[in-house]
């Protein structure tokens, strides 16, 4: 029920890859960790603390720490990197694509400080359009986990899937509101809400704002058929066309830019298997600019009042 | 141990696979593939501990990276001839449906290459990244990366050099084909290495020189690089070539680093190389 999806408080996504890190750490004696020098950002430290010898610093290279995992993942050894989302994909895409994605290499790439919620760092570090940059290349599964809890539980689960992975989290301290100790499965996209007027796929931070939009729109009658879209690549297209095939229409909702995004991915669905009237919540073929987090999504389109917008200009087009 | 006479013997064949390779594809690298001919004959003959039924952790094993993946013609024809996959499988080379890609991959299955190399400057992280594997392992066989100089004008190479002096990677051999030749000119012409000897060793390296173009020379200094392992520095070892080696009207030029040869100027380089194991069959 949406009514029962509340914030239990806050913290950082990045706070739950540490968690999940740490545990996962413990579980797999494969897992190794490299970090750009961005330890204290990426919350590694508790791993660091645990299993030195299974941590490495590469410094200021993250071309250098990419080719560092593929050759760690060859000798069959997880690794995980740790850096901004930024210098995860646009600084390294060709180390991405020959020496993992090409080279089928089992490398975690854990990117941090993702989207406008980056904040007061401005559009240098505040990537848009890294998820469109990584579900194109074959072979990586793509995740945008929504809160602390379900990082964590995605950070543990990547683990035990073979192959490279791009799980892409955020900075802010954000809503927690699914449960703890959850278990991610990848690609199982969430049925958050049952609803029949409309269907919104969210992703990662926008995922709760996305609840905070279906609840002021249940007060207006109208009904969300909410849904978690976790795994971006690959994409749970039976959740999706079933919710489709309820509402007839539908929102996508993202931090990144509306091109080559979740919205793409969802769209290219639709268009092929049921076409239905469709509207983009995300950045619009524009960088960002320092501001803090809230600010920031409401300047650039993201903000609660417009995924209500976006819902309410769909409907208007069936 | 195989002789220096057998090697030698070896190599010539090798240099006549990789004619072959690029005038049947019509297209390839044999300028540094000639020139690295006698380098990968020696780590694939004598120097490797090396399995060729092939498993991709290479655990226990010493392990080879070709960052400078466009001189795949002769490690494929060094991986074939020593029992990786079928030398009749030469003749595929960069032909539709191939496990023999125009650069090294892993993508088609290809027993030996353990990770893609073609855009330049990535190997040598790769080789430190399975160089760190087999330390967390208790594994003390060595890793071995060819680089190639112009190669080393990669930001990602000195990233890597870096790092392994850091991190004391001292169960890495790195070798620079230093050819002094790329695509556009002479290295000194396009970007001037300046004095490489000098900054691999104030990158806190061990530097070893070698001719890579006299059999005993390699497998001398190769045996005194891996004595130099363990030694809490990683190793380089300059390697002066002559790209085209082998083939005179190909030798000590650019001109050849990417163009194959055509069906007069392949049966006179022939000439040159005796046929020692065999000729791949011609495709049909």
């Amino acid at each position: 029920m949406l009514q029962d999806i509340v914030s239990t408080g806050k913290k950082a996504t990045r706070d739950g890859f540490g968690a999940g890190l740490l545990e996962v750490g413990r579980n797999n004696p494969d897992v190794v960790a490299l970090c750009a020098d961005l330890v204290g950002s990426l919350k590694m430290q508790d791993f660091i603390d645990e299993f030195p010898e299974r941590f490495f610093q590469v410094g200021i290279s993250e071309a250098n720490m990419m080719g560092i995992a593929a050759g760690l993942a060859t000798s069959g050894k997880i690794p995980y990197t740790g850096t901004f989302a930024n210098f995860s994909t646009g600084r390294v895409y060709d180390q991405l694509r020959q020496s993992i994605a090409y080279s089928h290499k089992n490398v975690k790439v854990c990117a941090s400080h993702a989207g406008l919620t980056l904040g007061e760092d401005g559009a240098t570090h505040q990537i848009l359009e890294d998820i469109g940059m990584t579900k194109m290349l074959p072979g990586f599964t793509v995740i945008n986990p929504c809160d602390y809890n379900q990082t964590k539980a995605a950070t543990i689960a990547i683990a035990e899937h073979e192959g490279p992975v791009y799980l892409r989290f955020g900075r802010p301290g954000w809503p927690i509101f699914t449960p703890e100790d959850q278990t991610f499965e990848i690609g199982k996209a969430l049925h958050l809400a049952e609803g029949s007027d409309v269907s919104i796929f969210a992703t990662g931070h926008m995922v709760w704002q996305s609840v905070e939009a279906a609840k002021e729109l249940a007060k207006e009658g109208i009904s969300v058929d909410l849904i978690n879209i976790h795994t971006i690549k690959p994409l749970d297209e039976a959740a999706v066309l079933t919710s489709l095939a309820k509402t007839g229409c539908a929102v996508t909702a993202e931090e990144h830019q509306i091109a080559g995004g979740l919205g793409g991915s969802i769209a290219q669905l639709a268009a092929n298997k049921q076409p239905v009237p469709l509207e983009f919540v995300g950045v619009n073929d524009s960088f960002g600019e320092s501001g803090k987090p809230i600010d920031l999504l409401n300047k650039y389109g993201l903000g609660v009042s417009d995924v209500v917008a976006a819902v309410k200009r769909v409907l208007d087009r069936t | 141990m195989a002789s220096i006479q057998e090697l030698e013997r070896i190599a010539s064949q090798v240099r006549r696979d990789i004619i072959r390779q690029t005038h049947y594809a019509a297209s390839g690298h044999p300028g540094g593939s000639l020139g690295c001919t006698d380098l990968l004959v020696a780590l694939y003959f004598d120097v490797l501990k090396h399995d060729p039924s092939f498993n991709m952790s290479g655990k226990e094993e010493d392990m080879f990276f070709l960052s400078n993946g466009h001189i795949s013609p002769v490690w494929y024809s060094v991986l074939a001839r020593s029992g990786y996959f079928p030398v009749e499988e030469l003749n595929t080379f960069r032909q539709i449906d191939s496990r023999l890609q125009g650069h090294p991959a892993t993508h088609e299955g290809l027993p030996g290459i353990r990770v893609a190399s073609g855009s330049l400057g990535q190997g040598l992280s790769i080789a430190i990244g399975a160089a760190l594997a087999k330390k967390l392992n208790k594994d003390d066989s060595t890793i071995y990366c060819l680089c190639g100089d112009g190669e080393l004008q990669e930001g990602q190479i000195w990233e890597a050099v870096l790092f392994a002096n850091h991190h004391k990677v001292d169960n890495l051999i790195a070798i620079v084909d230093w050819n002094g030749q790329q695509i556009d000119g002479p290295n000194d012409d396009v970007i001037t290495l300046g004095d490489l000897p000098a900054k691999w060793d104030a990158f806190g390296w061990t530097v070893l020189h070698m001719n890579g173009n006299d059999m005993r020379e390699v497998i001398d200094v190769l045996a005194k690089a891996k004595a130099a392992t363990g030694s809490g520095q990683p190793v380089v070892i300059l390697m002066k070539t002559e790209m085209g080696y082998g083939v005179d009207f190909m030798q000590g030029t650019h001109k050849w680093h990417g163009k194959a040869p055509n069906a007069e100027q392949t049966e006179q380089a022939l000439a040159q190389l005796e046929e020692t194991l065999g000729d791949f069959p011609e495709r049909q």
